[in-house]
């Protein structure tokens, strides 16, 4: 038989087998349309979510909102902002971020530049298993951790940093690992025959290359667990006023505020009161939810601005 | 490997830092079970009385019970709701969408994983639930005697479905991000080689890339639910809680979760309720740590075998 088919057989043929197989057809669109569906569907809490943020939420965004406590506003009150959460929120993340950065980028190096054997199996394997501890069994944890030390009872801002950390630091070793990788073996060879030490190879050399990517990697951290809210409500509790001090006393933080405003939940209003709004908590929920929207999405974009702008030209 | 001084100094804290993770995973075991030993060893007599939030029962696990029901049915329901649609939005950007679009559209479902979970409890308690109200009581009405439809409807739609609704968005991004990894290492020649037997895509699909694919499917899923176990506070912010072994789904009051009881009644619990409530933060970690260690050893097995890269 020859490999050439006539033009009109083909066609015929193609006819034929057209109306054989409808059924397969109809089911390959069918599957298409699902497929399409799918998509669609997901999209539409994203899109509901972010806007009913957005229009609930910039109502109340103002100034007065973001540099104002909470302290001395009770009932329906036109009153009270944010200011003391974002104090809250700053500080424990940066407590957080200065734990877990060096011990996960001296894992990220130690997996990439010295790992062999056992124990780096041992720890790549259980720092993807750290990924999926529970937020809040990583409260309870630094709790306990505390507890111990201290006392029972414990509520300050550094117990949610170290909450925080145990959440933070897989995500840090993740993506530094990632970034080790990435810088050519050539490099590292290029230096070591150099007559470099080792170390000042791993600094010098990799860290700097990787820097860019180290940096996308670690503000992608923060924002991750910035919006962390289960820990820090049984580490560091809720408070009304102001407090700077990470190791004393409770402290109130964004998320935390969005869940304690919603549990709030309406003011019974008396008719003739003249400064009540029934829906104050939730307006003030739903404009600390959008602070901390606008927070995360600006880490995001600062993240991937830092790969554009410090990425070494001389890679690749 | 021969090294001295600053050298050898820099290779110990290195491998300092990653023995410190082992170390860390342990000690979170170690204080839990150290701060819920108290609970373990007292009496549930007077557990019953000292503890405000729990019923009569005769011992820890009457307490616990109820709540590992609750948090394992709240995560399946997660899990049946997004694990479809997943692999849809996989299918989608892996083998769907055009090529040029593709990113772009993935990076928006990876959106949803950076909104945090308290937005999502807020949404889901003053957007989503007065939605689905009519919903559910249709559900009720018309398919009542599915056991999961059945009971009275709750009239604020605080219950389990809305839960599992909102769980399945925020363990969406995990699930698709690692079963699209999958499906982009399907093998070219299996895939050309269905198209050229005649195959229609959906064919192509499901000779080549699922079978390809299951395994990595399987543990997306156990990594969605291992998120969802742990999910606190959409199930605070939504749920309206109660300790039973119920499959009612619409109705309130009825099933509780591990972590959203410890947010609970955490700030309130005296010594002994704390104790109590670590104890039961220890069933959790230690139902997540079963689920992850399981769907990281399937990643980790199929990477060996798969002769895929």
């Amino acid at each position: 038989m020859s490999a050439t088919t006539l033009p009109e057989g083909n066609a015929e043929l193609r006819a034929l087998l057209r109306q054989v197989d409808k059924g397969r057809h109809r089911k390959d669109r069918l599957m298409k349309g699902l497929i399409y569906a799918a998509f669609v569907v997901a999209m539409l809490p994203l899109i509901s979510v972010s806007w009913t943020v957005i229009v609930n939420g910039i109502e109340r965004f103002n100034a007065y909102f973001l540099t104002h406590s909470m302290r001395g506003v009770f009932g329906g009150m036109d009153a009270g902002g944010i200011y003391h959460a974002i104090i809250g929120t700053l500080e424990i993340t940066l407590a957080a971020t200065v734990i877990s950065v060096p011990i996960g980028l001296l894992t990220a190096i130690y997996l990439v530049e010295y790992g062999r054997g056992a124990l780096a199996r041992a720890v790549t394997f259980f720092v993807d298993v750290m990924t999926g501890i529970p937020s809040i069994v990583a409260g309870l944890f630094a709790y306990a951790l505390f507890a111990v030390i201290l006392g029972p009872g414990v509520r300050m801002g550094i117990v949610g940093a170290v909450a925080l950390s145990v959440l933070m630091i897989p995500v840090v070793v993740r993506s530094c690992e990632e970034m080790l990788r990435l810088v050519p073996n050539e490099l590292r060879e290029a230096a070591l025959a150099l007559g470099v030490p080792r170390w000042l190879v791993v600094i010098k050399v990799v860290l700097r290359t990787s820097i860019a990517g180290i940096g996308t990697g670690i503000t992608l951290a923060i924002a991750r667990i910035i919006g962390e809210t289960a820990p820090l409500l049984i580490t560091v509790g809720v408070i009304d006023s102001i407090n700077f001090n990470l190791f004393e006393g409770r402290m109130m933080t964004l998320p935390v505020y969005v869940y304690r405003q919603y549990s709030q939940g309406l003011v019974p209003c008396s008719p003739d009161a003249v400064d009540c709004i029934a829906t104050i908590n939730y307006d003030r929920a739903w404009a600390a939810a959008l602070t901390l929207i606008l927070i995360v999405m600006l880490l995001n974009l600062v993240g991937r601005l830092i790969t554009r702008f410090f990425a070494p030209k001389n890679l690749g | 490997m021969v090294d001295k001084g600053a050298s050898r100094l820099f290779r110990w804290t290195a491998t300092g830092a990653g023995a410190l993770i082992l170390v860390v995973l342990v000690a979170v075991a170690a204080f839990l079970v150290l701060r819920a030993w108290p609970a373990l060893t007292t009496p549930a007599a007077e557990l019953t009385e000292k503890v405000s939030w729990m019923g009569e029962a005769t011992s820890l696990l009457d307490f616990v019970g109820p709540l590992i029901f609750g948090t394992i049915l709240a995560a399946a329901l997660a899990l049946v709701i997004a694990t479809p649609i997943a692999l849809g939005i996989a299918l989608f950007t892996s083998h769907y969408a055009p090529r040029r679009l593709a990113s772009g559209l993935g990076y928006l479902v990876d959106l949803l994983a950076a909104i945090p979970s308290v937005v999502y409890g807020l949404w889901g308690g003053l957007v989503l639930a007065p939605m689905v109200k009519p919903v559910w009581a249709w559900l009720n009405e018309y398919l009542g005697f599915i056991p999961f439809f059945a009971g009275t409807v709750s009239p604020t739609a605080r219950v389990l479905m809305t839960v599992g609704i909102v769980l399945a968005v925020m363990i969406l991004p995990i699930i698709t991000a690692v079963s699209r990894e999958v499906f982009l290492q399907t093998p070219r020649l299996h895939e050309e080689a269905a198209l050229a037997l005649g195959a229609t895509r959906w064919e192509m699909i499901r000779v080549a890339v699922l079978p390809f694919a299951r395994s990595g499917i399987v543990s997306a899923a156990m990594l969605g639910l291992g998120r969802a176990l742990g999910e606190t506070m959409a199930v605070l912010m939504i749920l309206s809680p109660g300790f039973l072994y119920s499959f009612k789904l619409l109705e309130a009051g009825q099933q509780q979760t591990i972590a959203a009881n410890i947010a609970a009644q955490f700030p309130e619990a005296n010594p002994l309720g704390v104790s109590a409530l670590i104890a039961t933060g220890l069933a959790l970690f230690v139902i997540t740590l079963v689920v992850n260690m399981a769907a990281r050893a399937i990643v980790a097995r199929r990477k060996d075998f798969s002769g895929a890269n």
